[in-house]
C-alpha cells in the first residue's frame, strides 16, 4: 500500500507494536526548555533513573529569562523565576544532557535553535514538552509536544508510548498573494477548520504554495497547527531543507551528510496514499488576516468585522461587538516575538514598514528576537536601528510578552496587537486583549495606534 | 500511580468549549519545580478577585462543587500549553476525572500518565450527568452510559502502571532496535 510521508516515519521508529494498539516509538533527539524540563529533569534524578543517551538530549532557557539586553545568568522576568533557571543547569549537568544557557552565543527560543542549530533534521523523531514543538515539523521531522512525565518517559528509555494518530492532508494550492504571509495562511486554516479542527491528526502540509514558502516561514505554518489540535504537522523535506541545514552546528557533516542527503530523497507522500482527511485550500483565498477573539480559531480578515455569531464570553473579554470594524479598534501595545514570529525573515517585514516611521504615541511597542543568533544577524543589517529609531524596544532572546508568568507585561484592559499564536484570555497578562497577526500588521498597527492593514500606510 | 477502577464524586460544571491550560493553571502560578503544590493556582483567573479574594460566582468555590472531584466540560477541554501542571493542579485540588466533548492531546496524555480519567462523550450524553456521577471504568460506564477509550489508556488506569518501569521491560527489544538503526542511519548518530 502507498505510504505517506507520516507512514514511514511512523514505520522507521516503530520498536514494537503491542496488543492493545499502542506502539513504542524510537525517540532520537529530547528538547527540554527550564519550565516543563525542569521539572523532568530533577524526576529522572529522584527517581535513581538515567537518560539512555545524554547526548541526544537538549536542554535552552527560553521561558522565563529576563529579556532585558545585559541580563545576568540568573535573572528571571518573573518573580521567583530564577529557581528554574538553576534547577535546569544544575540537573543538565548531574545528568550530562547538552545545555544551551542563558549567557550562551547559542541561546533562544527552543523551536527557534533547534532548526538553526541543525538539531531538528528530517527523518527525524523528536520530542519536547512544549506543545508548539510541531513547528519543527517544517524540516520534515516527526516532532510533537509532549508533558513532562512523557519527556522524562523518553529521555529514560529512548521511546514514547502512542497510538498512531489519524492523518491529515492539508494542499494548499496556487500562490500566497503578495500580501499574504505563513501567519494569514495558519490563520486561515484554523479560522475554516476550527480550534478543534485537525482532530487530532498528524497534518502535512503540501502543494504549491507550501513548497513556495521559505524554511522560516514553513516554521511559522507549522508552529500553530497545535492551535487546531493537530497532533503536530509535517512537510516533506526538499531542497531548500537541505539548503537551509548544510554546515549548522549539529548537522552530519562529510559523508555522513551524503547519506543524510540520500535518505532524505525518501522523505515523501507516495501519489496513491491515503488521508483520513484530504483538505485543499486555495491560496489565492488567503488575506492578511487578524483574530477578533480568545480562540486563534477566531479570525477575519482585516478589512472584516466581529461577525454577527461572534461568541459573548469572547466578545465581553475583548470589549467588542458583533459588526464591529477591526481596523477601527485603537490599540495600547504591539509585539514582535515567540516561537511563531521572531526570525529573521520575520524582523525584516517588520522593519520595512518601520523604515523612517514612528510608533505612535502611547503605545507600547516591544520586538524581542527569537534566538541570539538572530539578533545578531538583525544588528548585521541594521534592524535594531530600524525598531529602536521607530520607538520600540529591542529585546534579548526568549518567549518574553507571549505569555505571562508574573512580572512586566502590558497593562490590564490594553489592546495588544501580537505576532505570537494564543490569544486566550489573560495570556499575555490578566485582561489583556490579545490580537494575532503577521509581524507586518503589528508593525503597521503600531504606526497606526490602531489595528492597520500594512497595504493602507 | 494510583489505580482508577470505580469513582462517585461531584461533579462540577464547566460548560464552555476550548478551556486551555493557561485557564486550569496560570503560567504566574507555576511557583515551583515540582509537581505538588499546585492546587491553590487552579484555575485562578476566575476562583479569585482581585487581592486573591474568593470570586463566590466562581462554579469551584459554590457548595456542593468546593468538593467537586469530577469536571464536566465542552470540546478540546485542556486545549493549548503542555503545562503538566494542568493535570497537576487537578491532582492537587481531589479532581479524578473530566469528562469533556474532547480534549487536547497533549492534556489528554497528561491526564493518563497521572491516574487521572479523561472521558470522552457526546454533548447529548454530557447533558444527562447531575451533580453527583458515577464512573465505572472496567465497564465504560459513566451513569449507565457507555463511553470510549483506547485499551492501552484504560489498562494504565485501571492497573495504575508506572510507564518506565512497563517500557524497561523492553529494554533488550529497544536496545536491538537502536543498533539496526544505527546500521542504517548513521548519520542520525554522527
Amino acid at each position: 500500500m502507498a505510504k505517506t510521508l507520516f507512514d514511514k516515519l511512523w514505520d522507521a521508529h516503530c520498536v514494537l507494536a503491542e496488543a492493545d494498539g499502542n506502539s513504542l516509538i524510537a525517540i532520537d533527539r529530547v528538547f527540554l526548555h527550564e519550565r516543563t524540563g525542569s521539572v523532568a529533569l530533577e524526576s529522572i534524578i529522584d527517581s535513581g533513573h538515567k537518560p539512555r543517551d545524554p547526548k541526544t538530549v537538549f536542554a535552552t532557557m527560553d521561558h522565563i529569562v529576563s529579556n532585558q539586553a545585559g541580563r545576568g545568568r540568573d535573572e528571571a522576568r518573573t518573580p521567583g523565576g530564577d529557581v528554574f533557571i538553576t534547577a535546569t543547569r544544575d540537573a543538565a549537568k548531574k545528568t550530562g544532557i547538552n545545555l544551551i544557557d542563558v549567557l550562551d552565543a547559542d541561546q533562544g527560543i527552543v523551536h527557534v535553535i533547534s532548526p538553526e542549530l541543525g538539531i531538528a533534521q528530517p527523518g527525524l523523531t523528536l520530542v519536547c514538552p512544549d506543545s508548539h514543538t510541531c513547528s519543527q515539523g517544517a524540516l520534515g521531522a516527526l516532532a510533537w509536544g509532549i508533558g513532562s512525565t512523557d519527556a522524562e518517559h523518553a529521555i529514560v528509555t529512548g521511546t514514547l508510548r502512542l497510538k498512531k494518530p489519524p492523518q491529515m492532508r492539508i494542499t494548499v494550492t496556487g500562490q500566497l498573494g503578495a500580501n499574504a504571509t505563513a501567519k494569514d495562511l495558519a490563520l486561515h486554516i484554523i479560522a475554516q477548520y476550527g480550534a478543534a479542527g485537525a482532530k487530532r491528526c498528524a497534518v502535512e502540509y503540501a502543494g504549491g504554495a507550501v513548497e513556495a514558502l521559505s524554511i522560516e516561514a514553513r516554521l511559522t505554518l507549522c508552529n500553530m497547527a497545535v492551535e487546531f489540535a493537530a497532533f503536530t504537522a509535517i512537510i516533506a523535506p526538499d531542497k531548500k531543507t537541505s539548503e537551509y541545514l548544510k554546515g549548522r552546528r549539529f548537522a552530519p557533516t562529510g559523508s555522513a551528510w551524503q547519506q543524510a542527503l540520500q535518505d532524505w530523497k525518501n522523505l515523501f507522500t507516495e501519489d496513491d496514499a491515503e488521508f483520513d482527511y484530504d483538505y485543499v485550500i486555495k491560496a489565492e483565498d488567503v488575506r492578511p488576516t487578524v483574530t477578533w477573539g480568545t480562540s486563534p480559531a477566531q479570525a477575519v480578515t482585516i478589512t472584516g468585522k466581529v461577525p454577527n455569531d461572534a461568541d459573548e464570553a469572547a466578545l465581553s473579554y475583548m470589549g467588542l461587538s458583533t459588526g464591529d470594524v477591526l481596523i477601527e479598534q485603537a490599540i495600547g501595545g504591539a509585539f514582535i516575538g515567540s516561537c511563531t514570529n521572531s526570525r529573521l525573515s520575520d524582523l525584516r517585514a517588520a522593519a520595512k514598514v518601520l523604515d523612517g516611521r514612528k510608533v505612535k504615541a502611547g503605545i507600547t511597542a516591544i520586538c524581542v528576537p527569537g534566538s541570539m543568533s538572530v539578533r545578531r544577524a538583525a544588528e548585521d543589517e541594521g534592524l535594531d536601528e530600524i525598531f529602536r529609531n521607530a520607538g520600540f524596544q529591542w529585546g534579548a532572546a526568549g518567549c518574553a510578552f507571549c505569555f505571562y508568568a508574573g512580572g512586566e507585561t502590558f497593562a490590564p484592559g490594553t489592546r495588544v496587537i501580537s505576532s505570537t499564536n494564543r490569544n486566550f484570555e489573560g495570556r499575555q497578562g490578566p485582561n489583556v486583549r490579545t490580537h494575532l497577526a503577521s509581524p507586518a500588521i503589528v508593525a503597521a498597527s503600531a504606526i497606526a495606534g490602531h489595528i492597520c492593514d500594512p497595504a493602507s500606510l | 500511580m494510583r489505580p482508577f477502577i470505580k469513582h462517585t464524586g461531584i461533579a462540577a460544571p464547566l460548560l464552555r468549549d476550548n478551556i486551555d491550560t493557561d485557564q486550569i493553571i496560570p503560567s504566574r502560578e507555576m511557583k515551583t519545580v515540582s509537581k505538588t503544590g499546585l492546587k491553590e493556582g487552579l484555575f485562578a483567573g476566575q476562583r479569585y478577585l482581585s487581592g486573591r479574594e474568593i470570586n463566590p460566582e466562581f462554579v469551584l468555590n459554590r457548595p456542593p462543587y468546593t468538593s467537586a472531584t469530577i469536571i464536566i466540560s465542552g470540546k478540546n477541554f485542556g486545549c493549548g500549553s503542555s503545562r503538566e501542571h494542568a493535570v497537576w493542579a487537578l491532582k492537587d485540588f481531589g479532581i479524578r476525572a473530566v469528562i469533556a466533548e474532547s480534549f487536547g492531546e497533549i492534556f489528554y496524555n497528561n491526564c493518563t500518565r497521572n491516574g487521572i480519567l479523561a472521558a470522552q462523550m457526546n454533548g447529548a450524553q454530557i447533558e444527562k450527568l447531575g451533580d453527583t456521577v458515577t464512573i465505572d471504568l472496567p465497564n465504560q460506564s459513566i451513569d449507565g452510559q457507555p463511553f470510549d477509550i483506547p485499551a492501552g489508556d484504560k489498562a494504565t488506569l485501571t492497573e495504575g502502571l508506572d510507564a518506565i518501569a512497563v517500557t524497561l521491560k523492553q529494554k533488550a527489544k529497544i536496545e536491538a532496535f537502536f543498533s539496526k538503526d544505527k546500521e542504517k542511519f548513521g548519520w542520525k548518530y554522527s
